[in-house]
This record gives structure tokens, sequence and C-alpha cells, in this order.
């Protein structure tokens, strides 16, 4: 079996993962978690550098995801990624879990930044970026918005900044999935053209189809031969990608599958 | 008390001595780098500097970053954009993780004079000390700034450091100890306290000194940190005297009179009266005219003693 295969399959699993632990926990928000699965399948289990044993080494590369509403599909990779038991998935969202129903750096292994709070993210990543380059580690710093999450005037202060501090050790991508919790993006607040806006900023851009695993690895690899600025990957994607009922549609952002739902999402994810 | 020096400045020259001492300590601004004293600091060591221009949150979201990967960022701002602006940003990157990142917040307060009431911060220790995990320091003088300085960098959390952007009399001497949620007795009383912070330390020992002429024996307790607040010596500058007067360049809510009147609700109810800013912006002015406007001199610390006194049990 090829590479790609593999991480379709590590994409897959991801996924039922996030079906599972979503109706487990009642409540939380699958479609911009399935929509991210595949990227954050090619980050976990092809691109970064990690070392489940030792979630603190300092020479890792690390990876935020700046919509921290998408945990489960962060624990998910980070569960079968060995840096806590796969068990432990089913706790999301209950008392006294590491699992918090936004990802929660102080109580989970593998969480590089506590996020959930949207806007966040990339402004921290920049700092790890610039620590890297201060300390001479060649880590690389990886970042993931979502496209609603555009809206926040933060994320353009940290698109200056990383540009203008030339961090090509980060690369972000947004996961242009087209929805928001109100509805389409282009009918409550439009954050287009993305891929001129990150440009204008100074950063070089890369558009891919975020669910094909191979333009992933892709633009993954030319990202790390960019020097001088940093790289975003717009990566267009599918709210709720891989289960029909839930694909683009905007009430499956914030609701959890109810046991029904789940046997039929896990039916179809195969 | 003739020397004079504004704690930014003290703050400037210990943060730069600092980074001369550790190799981990870098320093952001948010483009008042000459304001806030991280000047001479940037100079020194551009290569730890990072101005981040007209962008409050950032600063404080890229200083998360960098603290998770080891550094120990100060960022300086004006109090009103650190505490303000920057607010929610503060809150879940920095005291919400616990992360290593210490705020130098300049020209609090109505001191800022001029500038007026958009940038007279009279609201941010309320909004930091609220705040779980942070460490809120509000020196009165360069010697406490510098100590406050060097206590924030070795506590492993988020600190605020409050700094004044006029001069102020130095009141310690070298060599005095900053210990960090430890009030410092300047004086031991027998009629009441004044429970003072920041620059209105230096005028609680005025008043307390023109109270002596009058025979009116007045402690004055120097709070430097607002949180973890020193219960202890509060409670016993308390039953010792009978009454408290509190003194801040602050609103009377949330900051020291409200962690002051906390502790002693909880634990010793005693008359006390708050001084500081009634509940209302600041404006432009004069530092001394804002002062005297929103009753903040010796001679108010005095009436409020006076009246006080009269309550006692």
């Amino acid at each position: 079996m090829g590479e790609i295969d593999e991480l379709q399959k590590k994409a897959r699993e991801i996924r039922k993962h996030i079906i599972k632990m979503l109706g487990e926990a009642g409540s939380g928000h699958p479609g911009g978690s399935l929509s991210a699965a595949d990227i954050v399948a090619a980050l976990y289990f092809h691109e970064m550098r990690l070392d489940p044993d030792r979630p603190e080494w300092p020479e890792r590369d690390r990876f935020i995801l700046s919509k921290g509403h998408a945990a489960p599909v962060l624990y998910a990779a980070l569960a079968e990624r060995g840096f806590f038991p796969v068990e432990e998935l089913m706790t999301l969202r209950k008392l006294g879990s590491r699992l918090q129903g936004h990802p929660d750096m102080r109580k989970l292994p593998g969480v590089e930044m506590s996020t959930g709070s949207l806007g966040q993210g990339l402004s921290a990543a920049n700092g790890m970026a610039l620590a890297g380059r201060l300390d001479e580690r060649n880590y690389r710093v990886y970042v993931m918005l979502g496209d609603g999450e555009l809206d926040e005037g933060m994320v353009w202060e940290a698109a200056m900044a990383a540009a203008h501090y030339k961090l090509d050790n980060l690369a972000a991508f947004v996961d242009h999935n087209g929805f928001q919790i109100d509805g389409p993006i282009a009918e409550v607040m439009s954050p287009e053209p993305v891929s001129d806006k990150w440009r204008a900023f100074g950063w070089h851009v890369i558009n891919i189809n975020g669910h094909d695993i191979g333009q992933i690895l892709g633009a993954l690899a030319e990202a790390k031969n960019i020097k001088g600025k940093p790289t975003m990957i717009v990566a267009e994607t599918i709210k709720g990608k891989g289960v029909s009922f839930m694909e683009n549609q905007v009430g499956w952002h914030g609701v959890a599958p109810k046991p029904d739902e789940v046997q039929r999402a896990l039916a179809e994810l195969g | 008390m003739s020397k004079k020096i504004a704690t930014r400045e003290a703050y400037g020259e210990a943060l730069l001595q600092l980074g001369r001492e550790n190799p981990d300590i870098v320093a952001l601004d948010a483009d008042l780098a000459k304001s806030t004293k991280s000047y001479d600091f940037g100079k020194t060591f551009p290569e730890r500097f990072f101005d981040m221009g007209v962008a409050e949150q950032n600063m404080i979201g890229t200083a998360a970053g960098l603290a998770a990967a080891g550094k120990i960022p100060f960022c300086s701002s004006f109090a009103i954009f650190a505490s303000g602006r920057a607010f929610e940003q503060v809150r879940n990157s920095v005291a919400y993780t616990r992360l290593n990142v210490k705020i130098g917040a300049s020209h609090a307060g109505i001191t800022v004079g001029e500038d007026g009431g958009s940038h007279a911060s009279v609201e941010d220790i309320a909004i930091m000390r609220v705040l779980p995990n942070m460490t809120v320091f509000v020196p009165a003088d360069a010697v406490e700034t510098v100590g406050a300085v060097r206590a924030a960098a070795a506590i492993d959390g988020p600190v605020y450091i409050r700094l004044g952007r006029s001069a102020v009399p130095v009141l310690h001497k070298e060599g005095f100890q900053f210990e960090p949620g430890k009030a410092v007795v300047l004086r031991e009383g027998k009629d009441a306290t004044i429970v003072a912070t920041g620059i209105m330390v230096a005028a609680a020992l005025e008043a307390a000194e023109q109270l002596e002429s009058k025979g009116i024996r007045i402690g004055v307790l120097d709070v430097h940190t607002i949180k973890p607040i020193d219960v202890e010596a509060i409670v016993n500058a308390a039953r010792k005297t009978g009454a408290v007067v509190t003194a801040e360049e602050h609103s009377i809510i949330g900051g020291l009179g409200g962690a002051v009147a906390e502790v002693l609700a909880e634990h010793c109810p005693i008359p006390l009266k708050r001084v500081g800013i009634p509940d209302q912006f600041g404006e432009s002015g004069a530092p001394a005219e804002l002062l005297e406007k929103n009753g903040m001199t010796p001679r108010h610390l005095i009436a409020a003693i006076e009246e006080i006194i009269t309550k006692k049990g």
C-alpha cells in the first residue's frame, strides 16, 4: 500500500473517531472537524517531526489548531499517533477529562497551545517560529485557521507580523469549507478573496483541494522550500466531509450526532 | 525623598539589565518603545526585541508563543491597551495557559495627564487581578520597580506590572528586598492605617507625617503586590489600628480598595474608606491638577483619616 493510501486510511480512522467521540459527548463540532481531517492526518502521519514519548522535545515540529472548536480532529490524531490511549477519546467534554471542549495545553500532552477563542492561534505560532529562529532550532510551526475565523481582526495583525518578520519556518492552512455558525461565509461575512488577501499581506500562497492527500503533501513540500516569507495553504474543503448527510450542512457546525446518526455515519466511513 | 524617577524609567533600566543576565529574556512593544522605555533593550539586543506595531492583541499572542517555546517575554505598552485592548488575549492566551509572559503596563492612572481620559487607565488593576494565575505588581517607586521586574522574571507564570508616566519620589533605599506578595510596613500606627499602592504610597507617608504633628499616629502599609494580596499584613494593621483608608491611583471599584474591602469584610470588619478615582473616567490636565480634582492628595487623605477615626467603635 502506498503512502497516500495509508494517509487516506488514517484520515478515515480519524473521521470515525470524530463521529464516535462526538456521539458519546452529546455536543461538539463535527462539520469543521471532518473538513480538516485529511490535512491533520497528513501533518501528524507524514509531515511533522514528533515523538509521542517526549511531547516537550524542544526540536519537535508544532501544530496549533487555531480553530479550536475542531478539537476532535486534533484529539483523534494525537491518540492515533500515540500521545494518549485511544480509549480516552470517549471522555471528550466530560467532567475531569483531559479532552476539554476546546484544546487545553495544560491538560493534554501534544496540545501545543490552548485555543478556542478564535483568532489567537496564528499569533502564538508566530511566537514559536520567532523562538525557533532565536534558538537556531530547525523545527517548523504549522497552524490551521477556519475561514469564518478570518473575520477576527487579530488574524490580520498576525498575518502582517509573520510576513514582516519573514517567518519561513511557519506554514498555515485555511480550512476553506465555506461555512460559519450563522450560515455560508459568503452571506454572513465574506472573507473573499482569501488568497489575494494573504498574498497582499506578503505571504506565499498555495491553493489546493484539502481532501487530496497528494496535493496536501505537495503543498507542504513546497512550503519548506519557500524562503523569506511564510506560506499560506488555502485548502478548499467540504464541511462535514465523509458523512453524506453532514456535508455542506451548516446545521452540523455545532451539533453532535445522535446514536442512529452515529451508526449511519460510521457505516458510510467503512 | 528628594530624588524623583518615573517607574517606567526604572522598568526600562531593569529590563535592560535582565537582558544582560539572561539570554532567554525577550521584549516586545507595540510602537511605544520610547515611552514605555523598552527602547534601550531593543537598541542593545535588537535580535531579542520585537516591535509589533500598533497591534497589542498580536503582541500578547506572539508573546504567548515565545513563552511556550521557552522564552521569557516582557510585553510593554500603555496600561489601557495592554490590559484593555488585549484583555481577552491576556485572558485566554496567557492567563488560562499559565504561560510565562510579563506585561509592563506604563502610563497607568490619571497621571498620564494631558493625553486625557482615553489613555488614563483607571480599571486595569481590577481586570488583571480577577484573572486566575495572574500576579499583579504596582510598585511605588523606582527601587520597588526594579524589584518587581526581577521578581517577575523569576516567577514562572504571567505577571502584570503597573507603571507610571510621571516622576515620583524614591522612597526605598538601595538594597530594599522586594518580596512578592509581602506588603511593606513603612510606618507603624496606632489610630488608623493607610493601605496604599503605587504612587499613592508617597502621598500616604506625607499625610501620616502631617498627622503626627497633630498627635494622630497613622500606619502606612505599602501593598506593592495586589495579587496575591497580603491578607496577614492587612489584617494585622487593621486589628492594631481599628480603621483603614485605602489609597490608589485607580478606580475605587475593584482595585486595591476592592481587594482590601474583601479581606477586611471576611477577616476583620472595621471602618474602611477608599480613596482613589471615583467611578468616572480621567480627563486632560496636569497630573497634579488631576490628583487634586480627584481628591487624591495628602490633604484629602488626612480628611479621610479624620473622618474614619470618628467611626471607630
